[in-house]
């Protein structure tokens, strides 16, 4: 170890002496752990790597190639939305969450939502198809998340066309997000009283098309996956984690399903009007990676169950209000696409500059000041991709939230990665993590 | 594919109102806009509106609320029940105890702790600092919500991390983000923070930072510091 590489050296510490990695120089590594191979070895994995499902930091302690201590560093994508949101009025907050977990943003903003209904007293005049179009939107945005999860898992496995499979079927999923919000990613269309606009002409004949392609295109992924000895190999046994475990860390989804407990809050504790759908709950009983690959694959199917449903619904509720009518919660104006993009729609506008001088008022005072929520606090939970995700959101009277705390499913479950990484292989660490599916942006918040 | 495992329908949430005790304000708002030093020449800037948070419920307090509230008898202060929630409120030195029993009981039996938030009330003399756990039994269907307050001065709970591992980092969150200090945690560092961070960021006291922007010649101000209303 005499040469010195300015970018991949080696320092000498008080803790013993440090590698840096950045991929060529395995050999002096090599070298390098040889003259001391009677001491621990401490792999400092990520923040920035490819396999760690986002900006995970990971400190394996090793021994050859066995993992015997395992834990992880998070905070890397903290962004403090929870103390912004209690700056902002309430609708504002819906901005703010859906960027939590990015890959389940509506989730988030129902959560949120259903949180503050509850805390204005209208749970019970959220118009019917306001909730329909959410469980629409929800069931759709469980299929790209669970397309992601799947993809990302085989990407580390080193299963490539699982990966572009994944994406080029969630490009799809997105399509339809672009043309009911407007937006791909960070929607914030589901508001405190409904949801913020009605469905464009020709959605569902989208969502249609949508949902037969994806009977053709999910049997592909089953053919390519479920039997194959290289993904089964690398999966089963992996990560394993039985129910007392996962009740002890409290962790809830699939990995949770994994283990056979058929536990889901749409059937549990239905909200948005889950209990007049008719889907399975579905689960597996080998507590692995494999099983919740399997779950993963066999919720979306029933997800296309969910997102028919909802579509056969939602032609018959043509011109039905998606907020509600309470005027001093719903937002005043209507969205429309202009020369110049998306904004206020132009009758709207005529409206409020010159016609009507009170709802000129009404309208700078709600989107000025916004409403205000009765103090007190609620706590409601919605089933996500990955499990239990709940708002608990504390309302002091105003119109900004007192404080609103995110029960992030990803923050949890990822606390099960040293019990079902500690003693395996490090390559098994990978597979383990990916079975979790954390999100870092709500992990981190 | 299997059938729900428990026997209710829906969420099991009593809806015969309960009585409720006596009021009590913790704070007051000031003016009708809800700002201060702009010059509000309105009038109205003297209103004070008190804020009044639920009040505690009397017995009885309608279907299996009665059955748990029986089971603590003895280590529970206040109950609250709004919006179809439960709350006890719970002195700390019961903590540990009352959560053993929620947990262990079988006619209880919250297997599930979904964490511990935290909440800072800077008005509540002697209480400022609010620890609240969400406790679900999946075998009941059930939910309530345990509540334990401390005073800024002396910000110490007991951890529960031997009852609900899953509240390991959950504490450590509560404690990065409000300086409560979990007794008993068997590593209570920063988690979300950087290690040598100052201060605890989800206190009302610690501002949002900022600074103002700058475009065409206007300026800015970030938002805590902007004209707004509460």
């Amino acid at each position: 170890m005499t040469q010195h590489d300015m970018y991949a050296g080696t320092s000498e510490t008080t803790q013993g002496r440090v590698f840096t990695v950045t991929g060529q120089d395995w050999d002096s590594i090599a070298e390098g752990l040889a003259e001391e191979s009677e001491e621990r070895v401490v792999v400092n994995m990520g923040p920035q790597h490819p396999s760690t499902h986002g900006v995970l930091r990971l400190i394996l302690e090793l021994d050859g190639e066995t993992v015997t201590e395992a834990r992880c560093g998070i905070g890397y994508l903290h962004t403090g939305i929870e103390k912004n949101m209690e700056y902002r009025p309430w609708v504002q907050g819906t901005t703010f969450v859906t960027r939590m977990d990015y890959l389940s943003p509506f989730f988030n903003e129902v959560t949120y939502c259903l949180g503050v209904e509850r805390l204005l007293d209208i749970e019970d005049q959220i118009p019917e198809k306001a909730d329909v179009m959410r469980v629409l939107l929800m069931e759709l945005n469980r299929i790209s998340s669970h397309l992601v999860a799947i993809a990302t898992g085989g990407m580390e496995i080193g299963a490539l066309t699982v990966m572009t499979m994944g994406f080029r079927e969630r490009e799809l999923v997105l399509d339809l997000f672009e043309l009911i919000t407007g937006l791909r990613m960070n929607h914030a269309f589901i508001r405190p009283g409904g949801v913020a606009q009605d469905l464009p002409p020709g959605a569902l004949d989208e969502i249609r098309a949508f949902v037969a392609l994806m009977k053709k295109r999910l049997p592909e992924y089953a053919a390519l996956c479920n039997a194959n000895p290289i993904f089964k190999a690398r999966l089963e046994g992996v990560g394993h984690l039985d129910l007392e475990g996962v009740m002890a860390l409290g962790i809830t989804g699939p990995v949770l399903r994994s283990t056979g407990y058929p536990w889901d809050l749409r059937k549990t504790e239905p909200y948005c009007g889950y209990e007049d759908y008719d889907f399975d709950v579905q689960t597996w009983d080998t507590c692995d990676a494999y099983g919740r690959f399997r779950i993963r694959l066999a919720e979306m199917w029933e997800s296309l169950k969910l997102i028919e449903q909802t579509a056969e619904r939602l032609a018959g509720l043509e011109g039905a209000p998606v907020m509600v009518a309470d005027k001093k919660i719903a937002w005043p104006s209507q969205l429309s696409i202009g020369s110049d993009g998306m904004g206020n729609s132009l009758d709207h506008i005529r409206h409020i500059m010159g016609e009507s001088m009170e709802a000129l008022i009404h309208h700078f005072k709600l989107v000025t000041e916004g409403f205000r929520v009765p103090p007190g606090q609620v706590y409601v939970p919605v089933e996500s991709p990955r499990g239990e995700l709940g708002a608990h959101v504390v309302s002091d009277g105003g119109t900004r939230p007192f404080r609103t705390h995110f029960r992030d499913p990803s923050f949890t479950n990822l606390q099960a990665t040293s019990v079902m990484s500690e003693g395996g292989m490090i390559a098994d660490v990978i597979v383990a993590i990916a079975s979790i599916d954390p999100v870092m942006g709500g992990v981190d918040r | 594919m299997s059938d729900t495992p428990v026997n209710q329908p829906g969420p099991d949430r009593p809806t015969t109102p309960a009585q409720t005790g006596e009021v009590a304000a913790v704070g007051a708002r000031q003016g009708m806009f809800g700002t201060t030093g702009t010059g509000d020449t309105s009038g109205y800037g003297g209103l004070v509106a008190p804020i009044v948070y639920p009040a505690p419920a009397q017995r009885p307090f309608g279907g299996w609320y009665d059955e748990v509230a029986d089971a603590l008898e003895g280590s529970v202060g206040n109950v609250v029940i709004h919006r179809g929630e439960i709350t006890f409120h719970v002195r700390r030195e019961d903590l540990v105890s009352v959560a053993q029993h929620l947990r262990d009981a079988p006619e209880l039996r919250f297997e599930l702790c979904t964490g511990v938030s935290g909440v800072h009330y800077p008005d509540d003399q002697g209480n400022e600092l609010h620890a609240v756990y969400h406790l679900l039994s999946m075998t009941h269907n059930r939910r309530i919500r345990v509540e334990v307050s401390v005073a800024d001065a002396d910000p110490h709970l007991p951890s529960l991390v031997a009852i609900y591992p899953t509240n390991d980092w959950h504490e450590r969150e509560t404690y990065d983000m409000f300086g409560i200090i979990f007794d008993g945690h068997p590593a209570l560092t920063r988690i979300l923070m950087p290690d040598d961070w100052p201060g605890h960021p989800q206190r009302k006291d610690y501002p949002l930072g900022g600074i103002p922007v700058e475009y065409k010649g206007g300026s800015i101000p970030p938002p805590d510091e902007r004209r707004s209303y509460n």
